[in-house]
């Protein structure tokens, strides 16, 4: 958390947790399926689904979707544009256990089976946490670059993706490890000081084991006028 | 930033001899690993930003509820027309604080100070003292960075997100970065700024977060209000050498305290509170046969 997180972002309102929180969590989301998704299947919890139509909490998620910024005077209209691009998406409210209230469960699919299912929480100010990636438990804030791997949770995925970064100069700011049980599917969410390169995470998908690899650098917004 | 405490800036201060706003800005550098100069532009944008956003105030335009908007115009021209109750300083701070507010309610481009929600204190006050009582940019841009050290440390121990710990937390938070920064323009030094900082928030403990048909309409617009004004007096208080018996960072942690043991309905899910007034549930009602 920096200072700017305090004083910032300058964003369309009305509310930083309910409207730029949610434009955020979108942006990662297709960000992290690399293309605009073609269906998106949007589930509202707790405050979210109590207040998020007043807020504009739908049309600042859809918004994210398209690649919106949270200053993006277009969040509005956010719908319009969605159809217009071709973008479906279907709203709904869930109930999700010892969530955050302002949380938000997102499926997407894109072109060449692309898919995505992310849980978010908007926490306050415009910020926003990661909790859950394709079903297993993670805990990152997209506020550094984020490589995320998905392999089969068997030894060397670890030591193959840290030797790549160190390859080529990146240094580990956190790493974090998850499977759904021994031997099954792993997750590590690794958060980097540096950017990562587009050839070591072509390097690292076409290894044997890796399932996935997926990588998010939303930077930090800039604040322009 | 790495300060947890307000009473951890008023140490550095005390050992490394410089101001508050330094000790913030010293540890933006830091903790970024960005330039002295980096740092201060992008406070300048932010300010900008809120002067804009300022400008941007259209008293024509209401909210898409049509619940709110046009207040701010109205008290405009009622304090340039009569002998106000507040003066004429304060009615603009009143008069600025609902404008921003309103803007935002009406989807515009405002600064999150900390929050949405909250965005019309901080430029309450900061507007009309650069523009009317000719403070300095340069010392605008240090108050701010005043601001963002006594948010970060809220942010840090307590909440500020209404929905965590309720009004308390959204425009008691803000109430309290705008008296810190008062308190800094005007040459107070750590500890007055930490004391204004626990008398603002001590006078707003408890607010709950109930926003009518969950909009950030009613009653957060005239919150912002309070925040301002409140900011106001504490500054002056703080600056006039009255203390707080419950030292800040302790007043914090109450309101951690106090949020946590809010009922859910009172933060932020319009359950509660002015949301669950038969008036607001009436408008509720009719803002949902509208969709």
């Amino acid at each position: 958390m920096s200072i700017f997180d305090i004083l910032g972002p300058i964003m369309v309102g009305p509310s930083s947790s309910h409207t730029a929180g949610a434009v955020k969590i979108g942006l990662i989301a297709s960000r992290m399926l690399s293309v605009t998704p073609q269906n998106a299947k949007i589930f509202f919890h707790g405050s979210f689904a109590a207040t998020g139509q007043g807020h504009g909490t739908d049309r600042a998620i859809v918004a994210g979707l398209l690649g919106m910024t949270p200053d993006d005077m277009l969040i509005p209209k956010s719908f319009e544009i969605a159809k217009k691009k071709g973008m479906e998406f279907e709203i709904s409210e869930i109930n999700i256990k010892d969530a955050h209230p302002n949380t938000v469960l997102l499926q997407l699919t894109a072109d060449e089976g692309k898919e995505l299912e992310i849980q978010a929480s908007s926490i306050g100010g415009g910020r926003i946490l990661i909790n859950k990636l394709d079903g297993i438990d993670v805990n990152f804030t997209g506020d550094s670059p984020t490589l995320i791997v998905h392999n089969i949770d068997q030894p060397g995925h670890v030591a193959e993706v840290t030797s790549t970064l160190s390859h080529k100069a990146v240094n580990i700011a956190t790493m974090q490890l998850y499977r759904d049980k021994r031997g099954g599917y792993a997750v590590m969410v690794i958060e980097t000081d540096q950017p990562v390169p587009q050839e070591s995470i072509k390097w690292l998908e076409h290894l044997e084991g890796i399932i996935k690899v997926t990588y998010v650098n939303v930077e930090g917004e800039t604040y322009e006028l | 930033m790495s300060y947890s405490a307000l009473k951890e800036i008023e140490e550095v201060c005390e050992t490394e001899k410089i101001e508050f706003w330094e000790a913030v800005l010293l540890d933006d550098i830091d903790s970024r690993k960005v330039s002295k100069e980096d740092s201060i532009n992008t406070m300048q944008s932010l300010w900008e930003a809120m002067q804009l956003a300022g400008d941007n105030y259209d008293k024509n335009e209401k909210s898409a509820s049509g619940l709110v908007g046009g207040d701010g115009g109205r008290m405009e021209s009622y304090y340039k027309e009569n002998d106000t109750f507040c003066g004429s300083f304060i009615s603009m701070v009143i008069a600025q604080a609902l404008q921003m507010g309103e803007s935002n309610a009406c989807m515009k481009r405002i600064v999150a100070a900390p929050t949405a929600g909250a965005c019309g204190v901080l430029p309450a006050v900061l507007l009309p003292l650069f523009r009317e009582k000719g403070i300095a940019n340069e010392r605008i841009i240090e108050s701010l960075y005043v601001t963002a050290g006594i948010g970060e440390v809220i942010a840090k121990r307590a909440f500020i997100a209404g929905a965590a710990g309720g009004c308390q937390a959204e425009v008691g938070t803000a109430s309290a970065m705008a008296s810190g920064a008062l308190v800094h323009i005007k040459g107070g030094n750590a500890y007055q700024i930490s004391n204004a900082v626990a008398m603002t928030l001590k006078n707003l403990l408890g607010l709950v977060c109930d926003p009518v048909a969950g909009l950030v309409e009613v009653p957060c617009i005239k919150r912002n209000v309070i925040g301002a004004m409140n900011a106001l007096s504490c500054a002056d208080m703080a600056l006039a050498g009255i203390t707080s018996k419950i030292p800040a960072d302790q007043v914090i942690d109450a309101m951690r305290a106090v949020g946590e043991r809010m009922d859910v309905s009172l933060r932020e899910t319009s359950l509660g509170g002015l949301a669950a007034t038969p008036y607001a549930k009436e408008i509720t009602k009719r803002l949902a046969k509208q969709k």
